[in-house]
């Protein structure tokens, strides 16, 4: 039985901007980008439900973020997950990784006991990718980065391959470890109709009316939050205080206009790009 | 302004990986102006074979500590034998590659240090900040590529950034620096060694985009895998590599080695040719700096235009062929 807790984040579809999320000047309309659930924490996820499946075990997925992300702790629960919990505070607002790792790691210890953490390597809304390796420094557990596939696994070792670019290594490791995950080690499975029935009602406490709220907790249909208080945590480590870096301008990337030069599509034209071609950048031996 | 500079090595070849002299350069254009010097930092199993050369672009010392037990990225030995060099160093910035064993290694030791450390920076500068004096600008994407945000690190040193391979620029000349290595005692742990590395599989690399005077790359424009014949057609043709868009390699037309943008390989070369690629965004941070850009594509309003040298609006199943033919007689 293995204790594990994926680390999940809702962020912003950046990958796909289409013309509705186009402002008139070029640039992004950020707030017009659907949020889903970051797609290397589903590869994560779908490798502690392979675990648990033929070993057994808790998977717990936790993320810091506001109310709405709750949208990816329910679809945790329809994959598969045994536990959500959500970690929300106003005062987290504009945390760095530094920050961030500080109060996973934190709710991670509060757990206790965690065999294994799993992580996506990186978030497509910075991209950073440190946030995985920062929470394993916290915690004290060994980490292997860039996981492209899960080999082998018991109750005693876990056997990854890890891309190391150049080469792939085969990595064994003892929990307690925490690993980062790319998007190449699995495909993650879709929601389960059974245990979407299931969670059909849960949300957060606050999304239930007065009158619900006695049949909500009958049912167990409330998704647990976490606050600074409730973790304990030392409030300048976290959000914008606890943040040594300092977002100091943004600049909203537009088209910038070249010296196009246009060719026709006729033979003769296309036999002129080539020339031009030909002339500067194909070396004549 | 001191500036500490991570090295490391292709396993495989035993030589300084290319963004070890980049950043190196990086730094020493940071510090020098400041009367700060250049230190590099190196763990691993040897030094690497030809790091003579981080001296010619601008390094005062090089540090290391080398033990066969570390031929692998261990990842919590790395970080406490690294962490103990900067430590000792004090220094204003400290600057790892963004590969991947940079972006494994340093956030462990940022975390520790408790500082803050940017990824992926494309631009880095020195400017003074209100009172804090100078600190360092790290210039990087966000968003997907949709943004580029400048961040600063004010009250926390040292300021730790990340750079990709291929992103900042070696100079012509070469200085003249004496070669220092230096030997830095390290008081080994047995227990930082957590993993076993029971294999390790040199990976086949069928694209080289870092050799290519000439990228050719294709998009979902280009309609299918059958199609795609033609865009590694012209690649030949010009000696050149062959790239493609993501749209592309999620539509199946060619493997993700060929992929160039935010989530693939960063391209400069002398020309880039882009076929039936409407130039997202995230297809752009990858290839806008290529000194010159011919765009090919069906539709007149594709974003690509905007920043090509060179276009033609046309179904490139029709171009292309006559490129060729006219490739095959000019030369």
């Amino acid at each position: 039985m293995k204790k594990i807790v994926v680390l999940a984040k809702q962020v912003p579809d950046t990958a796909n901007v289409t013309g509705d999320a186009m402002k008139a000047d070029g640039t992004v309309n950020r707030a017009a980008l659907p949020a889903i659930f970051n797609p290397e924490d589903l590869n994560a996820l779908e490798m502690a439900l392979m675990i648990k499946d033929k070993i057994g075990g808790e998977v717990i997925v936790i993320s810091m973020g506001p109310p709405k992300a709750v949208e990816i702790l329910k679809h945790s629960l329809y994959m598969g997950a045994d536990r959500v919990m959500l970690i929300t505070d106003r005062k987290f607002a504009a945390a760095d990784t530094l920050a961030t790792s500080y109060v996973l790691a934190e709710a991670i210890k509060n757990i206790g006991n965690v065999d294994l953490v799993l992580a996506g390597r990186q978030a497509i809304d910075g991209d950073t990718a440190q946030v995985g390796p920062q929470v394993a420094d916290k915690i004290g557990y060994n980490q292997v980065t860039y996981v492209s596939k899960l080999k082998e696994f018991t109750d005693d070792y876990l056997i990854v391959e890890r891309d190391g670019e150049v080469q792939t290594e085969v990595i064994k490791t003892a929990y307690p470890v925490l690993l980062t995950v790319t998007a190449e080690a699995n495909t993650p499975r879709y929601p389960n109709c059974r245990k979407m029935l299931q969670y059909f009602r849960v949300d957060l406490k606050d999304n239930f009316s007065e009158d619900e709220l006695s049949v909500a907790k009958e049912n167990d249909w409330i998704i647990p939050t976490c606050t600074i208080d409730d973790l304990g945590l030392e409030e300048d480590r976290c959000g914008l205080k606890g943040s040594p870096t300092k977002v100091h301008k943004i600049k909203s990337i537009m088209l910038k206009g070249g010296d196009l030069k246009m060719y026709g599509t006729e033979a003769t034209d296309i036999r002129q790009l080539v020339r031009d071609i030909m002339k500067d950048y194909v070396e004549v031996n | 302004m001191k500036s500490v500079v991570f090295i490391e090595k292709n396993p495989l070849s035993n030589q300084l990986r290319n963004v070890s002299l980049e950043l190196t350069h990086k730094a020493y254009t940071l510090s020098n102006p400041l009367g700060g010097e250049v230190v590099g930092i190196f763990t691993g199993d040897s030094l690497p074979e030809n790091c003579d050369e981080l001296f010619q672009f601008g390094m005062s010392r090089l540090l290391y500590f080398t033990d066969e037990r570390l031929a692998h990225l261990h990842s919590i030995a790395y970080k406490h034998i690294l962490e103990t060099m900067i430590n000792s160093e004090s220094p204003d910035i400290v600057l790892f590659g963004a590969t991947h064993t940079g972006r494994d290694v340093a956030p462990l030791i940022a975390s520790s240090l408790k500082t803050g450390m940017t990824a992926d920076c494309t631009q880095l500068y020195i400017d003074d900040y209100k009172d804090k004096g100078k600190i360092l600008y790290q210039m990087r994407p966000a968003f997907g590529g949709n943004i580029l945000a400048t961040i600063i690190t004010p009250d926390h040193r040292p300021m730790m950034a990340t750079v990709r391979e291929g992103v900042m620029l070696l100079p012509d000349e070469r200085l003249n620096f004496p070669v220092k290595t230096e030997v830095f005692p390290i008081d080994f742990n047995e227990l930082w060694i957590k993993s076993e590395f029971l294999e390790i599989v040199p990976k086949v690399k069928k694209v080289d985009f870092n050799s290519a005077n000439i990228v050719v790359s294709g998009g979902a424009g280009v309609g299918s895998e059958e199609n795609f014949r033609l865009i590694r057609e012209l690649a030949r043709a010009l000696g050149g590599e062959v790239g493609a868009s993501r749209a592309a390699v999620d539509f199946g037309f060619v493997e993700k080695d060929h992929q160039v943008g935010q989530t693939g390989s960063v391209v400069r070369p002398k020309l880039y040719i882009a076929c039936g690629i409407s130039g997202q965004i995230q297809h752009r941070a990858g290839m806008e700096e290529s000194q010159k850009i011919i765009a090919i594509n069906k539709d007149p309003d594709a974003p690509i235009f905007n920043i090509a040298h060179m276009g033609i609006v046309g179904d490139l199943n029709e171009i292309i062929p006559v490129m060729l033919r006219y490739l095959k007689e000019e030369g």
